[in-house]
């Protein structure tokens, strides 16, 4: 009966959608569709595919809380996931394509440049996450788990500074080249206002008393 | 030799679109070898005579065509026909220089500034210079054309740590400034690019403080390296590499090398720069090439060479330390970054 509920057509479109920006990318390197520098192309393209794919994972709880659609709640899993395996490729490719895993050249980067410093941290708030994402953790930890996981939104937040940084442009004087971040750091913020408990409650009782017959 | 540059100018949508990148690297590779023996061979040249690779230093290249310069000019007049930088770092293709743009008055993605720019209007054009001059004057761009027009190959670095060697057409900035005759209370030279939102479609974002605008000081100005390029391979200069005129200062950050100027201005303070109104801590009014000093966000240590998977160290004002250095003397260069 519980199988009947499931709509495997979302989880399938999940993963497609999951594996298209990889599929894409390798299809623009073979048609030399990463300009003419790119190491730095596929390393900038994921690190932005992960951002959407957190903002993505982000968007699952509020989306419940306006439409309450419960089906979409399972998916958030494989959502975080693939931010996951993209901030991963993101950082392998900085690591071993950039800098040919040359570390008297990156150590000193990643604990003296300010962005990688905030890309060091955002990892390593969301390595915990995926490491827990299994059942078996979900089981284990109990309340917890939903502590441990409320990191989404501060490693969010690090993630736009991270991104911010990298780019010419200064996100606190609103100056230079940071429409992305700035856009990108507003959808999270929002994201992360629909959460707080009193607007949830008052989104879902409103919805109720609009779409429920009395 | 004409025909030779032509040859490497074909339309780059010939060149790249369905081969791969490192199917590229190789064909350049087998072209960059192809092209060094003919030009060897076309010149009767032995090839054990190759240009060297000098470690800053002096170093002879043979010159191409009747007006050969001296050979102990490190950066020759007239690189028409070489390959290589004075470094023998081989030079970029047409097709890398025309497709990676730091353009931000068309788009801030690199590869839209070339599909965006096609039709910039680059004739008529006329530049404006003033200032603390005693002969002011407005240019067509066919006036600048009859100053002595060099080819130079010249390195690029960019503030975002990648690199290119370039073969530009210009005349040195100097002449331009003695036409016009600096007064003696003249210190700066101001630059000033074309504003016009209908062609430049980034010159809408308000983010940035447009119009863009740069500056040397006098004597970076009028010195030798210092040119305005009016070309690029042999050809007129590419829209989405400034066209029709754009200054080149090889030792410094790429950014110092404003592009489709419409206005030179000399001044006795020191005129604000683009970039430094956006983030003063960042981007100095001085922005030469140097290792030694990193940008606050990011290093400046290593830089990738378009067309190279590695890393290169990134030297001393980008190479030209021996020419450039002595307008420094003096001069702390992390507080003047």
């Amino acid at each position: 009966m519980k199988n009947k509920r499931r709509f495997p057509w979302l989880q399938i479109a999940v993963h497609i959608i999951g594996w298209l920006p990889l599929a894409l990318l390798i299809i623009y390197f073979f048609t030399d569709n990463l300009t003419v520098n790119p190491i730095q192309d596929i390393e900038q393209r994921l690190g932005r595919i992960a951002v959407y794919f957190l903002v993505a994972t982000l968007a699952i709880t509020p989306l419940y809380t306006v439409t309450g659609w419960r089906t979409v709640l399972p998916r958030r899993r494989a959502l975080g996931l693939y931010t996951f395996f993209y901030a991963s490729l993101h950082i392998m490719v900085f690591l071993g394509l950039d800098y040919a895993f040359n570390l008297s050249q990156i150590i000193p980067l990643l604990f003296g440049k300010l962005y990688l410093i905030a890309g060091v941290l955002a990892f390593s708030l969301l390595l915990p996450l995926a490491v827990t994402s299994f059942d078996y953790f979900i089981r284990r930890m109990g309340r917890n788990w939903k502590r441990l996981h409320w990191l989404i939104y501060p490693a969010g937040l690090v993630v736009i500074l991270h991104y911010a940084w990298s780019l010419k442009g200064n996100i606190f004087t609103l100056q230079g080249n940071i429409i992305q971040p700035l856009i990108w750091g507003f959808v999270i913020l929002v994201l992360l206002i629909l959460r707080l408990s009193p607007l949830r409650r008052w989104i879902s009782s409103t919805r109720r008393k609009l779409f429920s017959p009395h | 030799m004409e025909r030779k540059l032509r040859h490497v100018a074909v339309p780059p949508s010939e060149i790249t679109s369905y081969s791969s990148y490192l199917s590229r690297r190789d064909f350049l590779k087998a072209a960059g070898i192809v092209s060094v023996t003919t030009f060897l061979a076309a010149c009767g040249v032995n090839s054990s005579a190759g240009p060297v690779a000098g470690n800053g230093g002096p170093t002879a290249i043979p010159g191409w065509g009747s007006e050969t310069s001296t050979p102990s000019v490190p950066v020759p007049d007239n690189a028409q026909g070489l390959t290589t930088d004075e470094l023998a770092n081989p030079l970029n293709t047409l097709d890398q220089i025309t497709h990676y743009n730091n353009y931000y008055e068309f788009s801030t993605a690199k590869d839209a500034v070339a599909p965006l720019s096609q039709n910039f209007k680059t004739s008529p054009w006329s530049v404006e210079v003033g200032g603390l001059v005693q002969n002011p004057k407005t240019y067509g761009i066919e006036d600048l054309l009859k100053f002595q027009q060099k080819e130079r190959i010249y390195r690029l670095r960019c503030v975002e740590a990648w690199s290119m060697v370039i073969p530009w057409t210009g005349f040195e900035l100097a002449d331009l400034l003695r036409d016009v005759q600096p007064m003696t209370s003249a210190k700066y030279v101001r630059f000033v690019t074309l504003m016009d939102k209908s062609q430049m479609p980034g010159e809408g974002d308000p983010t940035f403080p447009w119009p863009y605008d740069e500056g040397l000081r006098l004597d970076e100005a009028m010195h030798r390296l210092t040119i305005i390029a009016t070309g690029m391979y042999g050809q007129s200069l590419p829209s989405q590499d400034g066209a029709p005129l754009r200054l080149v200062v090889p030792w410094k950050y790429g950014f110092k090398s404003i592009k489709a100027i419409v206005k030179i201005e000399l001044t006795e303070q020191q005129p604000d720069t683009f970039w430094n109104n956006i983030s003063s801590a960042e981007y100095g009014f001085y922005s030469n090439v140097n290792p030694n000093v990193d940008h606050p966000r990011w290093s400046q240590a290593t830089e990738r060479r378009i067309g190279e998977l590695g890393r290169r160290q990134t030297l001393m004002f980008n190479g030209y330390n021996d020419e450039v250095a002595s307008l420094y003397t003096g001069l702390d260069l992390r507080a003047n970054y």
